[in-house]
Formats: structure tokens, C-alpha cells, sequence
């Protein structure tokens, strides 16, 4: 009887083990990743004339609205650096973030359809986002080092350095924070809808609250933990300083920023895996 | 020895009641509070049974309860049961989109659930993209899905718009080409929700063919539907879900005239039935029988049956009218017939009379129908006995029809021609 039992494959409980991710099968479903990922990319502008250009548009139009408000009605500084490529580094690598966070946190009420009818581990779709947007990133990032090109072939006090090596542990950073707080919030708004109508305001506070505006160096110093509270402030100025040549490096935020990640992973990862097995019953 | 390939363990599942987020905060809290401190959940111990004619005092209520069954290799299984009894919720913990609050189902192989055709299709994609999409959803891999897509075109029949964009499609087209991907899984176990009840006729038959042909193959089934026909060809064995409980286990032909109510053999006997009415006339015998005047509870579809009706008379009475109510397994009153129609006068100066009523080219779909007898004189009623008597109607060959929609009820002979070009 026994060892009929460790036979079966599959084990349907009313609570497994809290904490527990089940890589295998996470990656049998890779395909699906892929497939929902390229599904997400090819739907969103289907039916526009632009199309991907949309991709670019976006960063450059923000760019602008920042430049005319911030730069030419409020003479803020922007660290001595071009004030476009000052705000569009800014904006490329908040972006990802925050469409990271947001469209992660709506996983389980914009699929409740799906979830609802076929099983396959929930995590595929929150990671699906994550990668999607990669993809995105990388058009930006493009359009941001053709800007860098041009200023620097106009001689504007733009230099590299040798930090920019850093970047696939910066975009690891933004993507696991986005990723890990997507997954609370999503997880939490499956019962309290409320949540929903924070996020929105919360994100754009955020923002004000990472150095995407303001760089660090100009942020009184006795109010500078609360910007470097915020894990997005440390990872924007260290990309700054690496791409551009100004900004706040220390290695100690980043330190700080990659325990804050295993953290709000730890937490995410949790109420995920509580919330997924009985979400239905609730959203 | 039969291999078990799924046991169900005294599985069970709670709902809340009402609206959903009023209070859920506190009780989340208290639920916490005794967590805590080491003590049992508060909200496990109330609860209900499934039952919605009685308005139970908690707001908690058990969907299924002390569920315990074993399915092995190769059966097909069909699960049976009213609106509400529980089977959707069942398959829900079977296929894992939501979990059970007692109880385990232990599993052997890969399960694949249907509860739908065409879940996750986007609209702005393609047919061949959603074949992909919809197939890896379902769990296929990408390869699997690549070698089987002509067989899946092929199979749904809409290669010609297969790169247009799925919005464009007609609803037929789309959920025939999401029950095509879906018949191309190959996982050992396969739930499958009443689905079949979609498409055209031709797309019917090859549902219902491919679905013969998975449990062929010996693997396992487990089968939902409304359609006792259906189960009774397709099942080899059935389960009665009634109030979230397992009501009865055992090959499907059992199962199936349990729940229809009415043992097989049992024609009509005057002492069984609740009966109403003033009792001046009664009904003494009823029962049906083919042209040849042979006794029948069952008919070929769109062949006559003849109702016969024996009534007794046991009082004065000045004038006496027979009616007759047929209605399907679900309930639902399909027809009505009586006397009037045809201003046929009873006497009623009988002591015993027999009556022959043919009803001629009865069109009922195939399906369990039961009949309800009526006599009386205006608003007096004699004698009233619901579902006396019922017989089956089973498929006529020469109809080139398998199966019917499921929420059809009667056919209608039509023929066809060409009055213009």
C-alpha cells in the first residue's frame, strides 16, 4: 500500500507547503512563457499605424513634457548633465519598472477567465511580463544610446566608464522588485479591490520619490533616506553615473537594494503561492 | 488488476455565502488570531450542507462533502447530478484550478481538463497563432503543437482563414477550432465538461467520435453532461452527486436510472405514486405500447406510441377529461395533450374504460421523458399522478444525427430544396 502510494504524480491538497515553487514544471510550461510573451508583444499594437514605433514614442514624448516643464519653466538642475539625457534614462529605466510592477499586479483579475478554466502555474504569467518587457526595455535602451551618440558626437559632457557593466545586475534589480511587488499586490487585490485604485496613485509617487526628477546629489541631506528607501533611486543613479558620467555610486545601496530584493521576493513568492490555490474562490 | 489512476479521499470544499468582501477583513483577522494560538479554524466547524431549498442559518456552506471514489485505467467515468449539485466544483479541485478545503485527490499521469474550448484565444491573433497559444495553455509544448498542426487545421476545417485574426471568425468557427486543438492533447487523463453540446452537426460527430476514440485508447475519461444518452453510451461508469455529496457509485446504467428517479422495469402501479384529486375517477393502470400493440418503455424517434390509459370509475360524475403532461429529465414540460384537442368525449357512465391515444411521429430528442396524467372536469381534478410513467426516446438512424445541442428539445423533419440561384 505503501509504495503504491509514492507512485502518484500528482497530489491534490487542501494546503501544500507554503513556500514552494515548482521549477519543474515551470519549465515544462516554458514554451507557454514564450508564446504568451510574443502574444503580449504582437496584440498591443495590432491595429495601430505606427505600430512598435510606439515603443519609442512614448519615452520621447515624457522626455519632452519633463524638459519644457522641469527645465525650461522650473530651472531645475539636472546634475550638470544634458537635461533630455538626464530625464530620458530616467524615464527608459522607470518605465520598466513600473510597467513591471503594474501589469504584474493585475495578474490574477485580468486572467481570472483564464485561470478559471485551465490550470497551468500561475507564476508563468507574471513571468511572461517580466520578459516582455525586457524586450521593450531593450528597444528604449536603443533609442536612449542613439541620443547618448548624438550628444556626444555634439560634444555635451557625456563620458562611459567602466560601471556599465553593472547594467544586466541593475535590470535584474528593477525587474525582481517590479516582479516581487507586482506579486503582493496582486495577490492582495484578488480579495481587497481597494488596492487597485492605490497602485495607480502609489507608483506615480514613487517616481517623484526616485531620483528620475531630481538627482540625488540635489536632495537636502537630512531627507535623502527617503529617496534611497526607494530601491529605484539607487539603481537610476548608478545607471547615470555609469552611462552618463554623473550621479550617486555606492556599492553599499546596491548591496542594500539586492537584500530588499530577496525580501519582497520572499514575501511575494509567499502570498503567491497561498493565494493561487484558492483565488477563485474570492476574485 | 486495474491500475487506480485517480482516488478521491474524503474530499471537500467550502464556500462562503453572500458578498464576498464585507466582513472579510475581520474574519481573516479572527481566522489568524486563533491560528496563532494553536487552535482550529472557527470557520471549519460551521457549515451546511449544499442543499438551496433550506435557508441554512450560517453563511457557510459545504459545495462537496465526504467525496470518496476511485477511477481506474481505461473507465470512462460520468459524473451526474442537478444544477448546483456540485459537479463543476468538483471538476474545479480535480483539475486544480481551485483547491479543496478537506480531503486530497491523489493522481496518476497527466491530467487535462476542458472546461471549456478555446480558452485564452486573442482575439487580435491569428488562428494559427491561437492554435499555439491555446495549445500551450492546455499544456502542450511547442513542438508537440507544431507536429500535430495540420492534423488540428484539418480537424477544426478552417485552414482557409487560418492566418486571418480570430476576431474575424464566426463563434462556430472558433469554438471548432478550440475543440480542435483540444482533441489533439494526449494527456492519460481527461476531464471534459459538457462541450459537446457546440457546432454543427458534422463537427458534432466528430466530437463525439474522437471522444470514443480517447477512451479507446485506453485512457481515462471523466465525462459531465445533462445528455443521459450521451453518458450511457459514452460511460462506463457513473457517479450521482446530489446537495455536494456522493449519492451513489456503479456502472452507469444504474446511476443513470437512479437518478432518472424510476426503476427500469417500472411501469405503472397504482399503489406507488402520490396521487391527488377527489378520487371519483381513478386511473387504474397506464402504460405505453408500440404500433404492434406490445408493451414499450422505450421508441425510435419520430416513430408513434400509443398511451393507454385505465380508468375506474367510483363515483357519479357528470362529465370526465384526460390529459397528459410529458416532460424531459430535466423537468422541463415539453408537451400536453388531451382529450378536447380532438373533441373526443369520454362517457361517464363507465365503470372501467381503456383509452388508446397515438401520439403519431413523436420528434423528441433522444433523451428519459416521463409523463404526468391528469382527470378530471374543469377545475375538479379526479385523479393527478406527476411522472407515472416514462420512457426513452433513442436515436433514429436514418436522422444522420448523433446528438442535438443540449438545450434542444424537439426536432422538426424538414426538407430541403434549391428555389432560386
Amino acid at each position: 500500500m505503501n509504495e503504491e502510494k509514492e507512485n502518484w504524480d500528482l497530489v491534490i491538497k487542501p494546503k501544500q507547503s507554503m513556500f514552494s515553487i515548482d521549477l519543474k514544471s515551470l519549465w515544462r510550461y516554458r514554451d507557454l512563457l514564450m508564446l504568451f510573451v510574443r502574444r503580449d508583444f504582437v496584440s498591443v499594437y495590432k491595429q495601430t499605424i505606427l505600430g512598435p514605433i510606439w515603443f519609442i514614442i512614448q519615452p520621447i514624448l515624457t522626455t519632452l513634457t519633463y524638459y519644457i516643464i522641469f527645465t525650461f519653466f522650473g530651472k531645475m538642475s539636472t546634475d550638470g548633465l544634458p537635461p533630455i539625457l538626464f530625464y530620458m534614462s530616467g524615464i527608459v529605466l522607470w518605465n520598466y519598472f513600473a510597467e513591471c510592477l503594474m501589469k504584474t499586479s493585475e495578474t490574477f483579475t485580468a486572467n481570472a477567465n483564464i485561470f478559471g478554466k485551465v490550470y497551468f502555474p500561475r507564476l508563468i504569467v507574471p513571468l511572461s511580463i517580466v520578459v516582455s518587457n525586457i524586450i521593450r526595455f531593450g528597444i528604449q535602451l536603443l533609442l536612449l544610446i542613439s541620443f547618448w551618440l548624438y550628444a556626444y558626437a555634439t560634444g555635451k559632457p557625456v563620458h562611459l566608464n567602466s560601471t556599465l557593466l553593472l547594467l544586466p545586475l541593475l535590470l535584474l534589480l528593477m525587474a525582481g522588485h517590479g516582479f516581487a511587488a507586482g506579486l503582493i499586490i496582486s495577490s492582495l487585490t484578488t480579495k481587497y479591490r481597494d488596492l487597485k485604485f492605490l497602485i495607480q496613485f502609489g507608483v506615480q509617487l514613487l517616481m517623484y520619490a526616485s531620483s528620475v526628477v531630481i538627482p540625488l546629489s540635489r536632495v537636502p541631506e537630512h531627507y535623502r533616506w527617503v529617496f534611497l528607501m526607494n530601491p529605484m533611486t539607487s539603481i537610476i543613479e548608478t545607471f547615470k553615473y555609469s552611462f552618463l558620467g554623473k550621479g550617486v555610486y555606492e556599492p553599499v545601496y546596491l548591496l542594500y537594494n539586492f537584500i530588499s530584493l530577496l525580501i519582497i521576493l520572499f514575501i511575494g513568492l509567499f502570498i503567491f503561492n497561498k493565494v493561487e490555490k484558492s483565488f477563485m474562490d474570492t476574485v | 488488476m486495474p491500475v487506480t489512476v485517480i482516488k478521491v479521499e474524503n474530499l471537500g470544499k467550502q464556500y462562503r455565502l453572500g458578498q464576498i468582501g464585507t466582513g472579510t477583513l475581520s474574519h481573516d483577522l479572527n481566522r489568524t488570531w486563533h491560528k496563532i494560538r494553536g487552535k482550529e479554524d472557527p470557520y471549519l466547524k460551521i457549515g451546511v450542507v449544499n442543499d438551496r431549498t433550506q435557508k441554512g442559518g450560517s453563511n457557510i456552506v459545504w459545495a462537496l462533502q465526504d467525496i470518496n471514489f476511485q477511477v481506474n485505467q481505461g473507465e470512462v467515468l460520468g459524473i451526474i447530478g442537478k444544477n448546483g449539485a456540485g459537479k463543476s466544483t468538483l471538476l474545479k479541485v480535480l483539475s486544480q484550478i481551485t483547491s479543496p478545503t478537506v480531503g486530497s485527490v491523489k493522481v496518476k499521469g497527466r491530467i487535462a481538463a476542458l472546461l471549456e474550448v478555446g480558452t485564452g484565444f486573442h482575439p487580435e491573433l491569428t488562428g494559427r497563432e491561437n492554435i499555439f497559444l491555446n495549445g500551450a495553455i492546455l499544456g502542450m509544448t511547442k513542438s508537440e503543437i507544431r507536429s500535430k498542426f495540420d492534423e488540428i487545421v484539418e480537424f477544426s476545417g478552417v485552414d482557409k482563414y487560418i492566418d486571418t485574426p480570430v476576431k474575424r471568425y464566426s463563434s462556430g468557427m472558433m469554438v471548432r477550432l478550440g475543440f480542435a486543438v483540444a482533441a489533439h492533447l494526449e494527456p492519460e487523463i481527461l476531464i471534459v465538461d459538457e462541450v459537446l453540446a457546440v457546432g454543427d452537426l458534422e463537427f458534432q460527430k466528430k466530437c463525439l467520435g474522437k471522444m470514443k476514440d480517447v477512451s479507446e485508447q485506453g485512457r481515462t475519461v471523466l465525462f459531465v453532461s445533462h445528455n443521459m444518452n450521451a453518458m450511457q453510451q459514452l460511460c462506463t461508469k457513473g457517479i450521482l452527486i446530489s446537495n455536494g455529496q456522493l449519492a451513489m457509485e456503479g456502472p452507469i446504467d444504474k446511476v443513470v436510472n437512479h437518478y432518472i428517479g424510476i426503476a427500469k422495469q417500472g411501469s405503472f402501479s397504482s399503489g406507488n405514486h402520490a396521487r391527488r384529486g377527489n378520487k371519483s375517477v381513478l386511473f387504474s393502470d397506464f402504460y405505453l405500447t408500440d404500433a404492434s400493440g406490445n408493451k414499450a418503455d422505450s421508441m425510435i424517434m419520430g416513430s408513434d406510441i400509443y398511451l393507454n390509459a385505465v380508468l375506474e370509475r367510483k363515483a357519479e360524475v357528470k362529465s370526465v377529461d384526460v390529459s397528459f403532461t410529458i416532460r424531459n429529465a430535466m423537468g422541463e414540460a415539453i408537451t400536453h395533450v388531451q382529450n378536447m384537442d380532438n373533441d373526443f368525449s369520454i362517457p361517464y357512465d363507465f365503470d372501467t374504460i381503456t383509452l388508446r391515444i397515438k401520439l403519431s411521429s413523436v420528434l423528441f430528442v433522444p433523451d428519459t421523458y416521463f409523463i404526468s396524467v391528469w382527470t378530471g372536469c374543469n377545475s375538479d381534478a379526479y385523479d393527478i399522478i406527476e411522472n407515472c410513467v416514462h420512457f426513452e426516446v433513442m436515436n433514429n438512424p436514418d436522422f444522420n444525427r448523433i446528438i442535438y445541442p443540449h438545450n434542444i428539445k424537439v426536432f422538426v423533419n424538414s426538407e430541403w430544396a434549391i428555389s432560386g440561384k
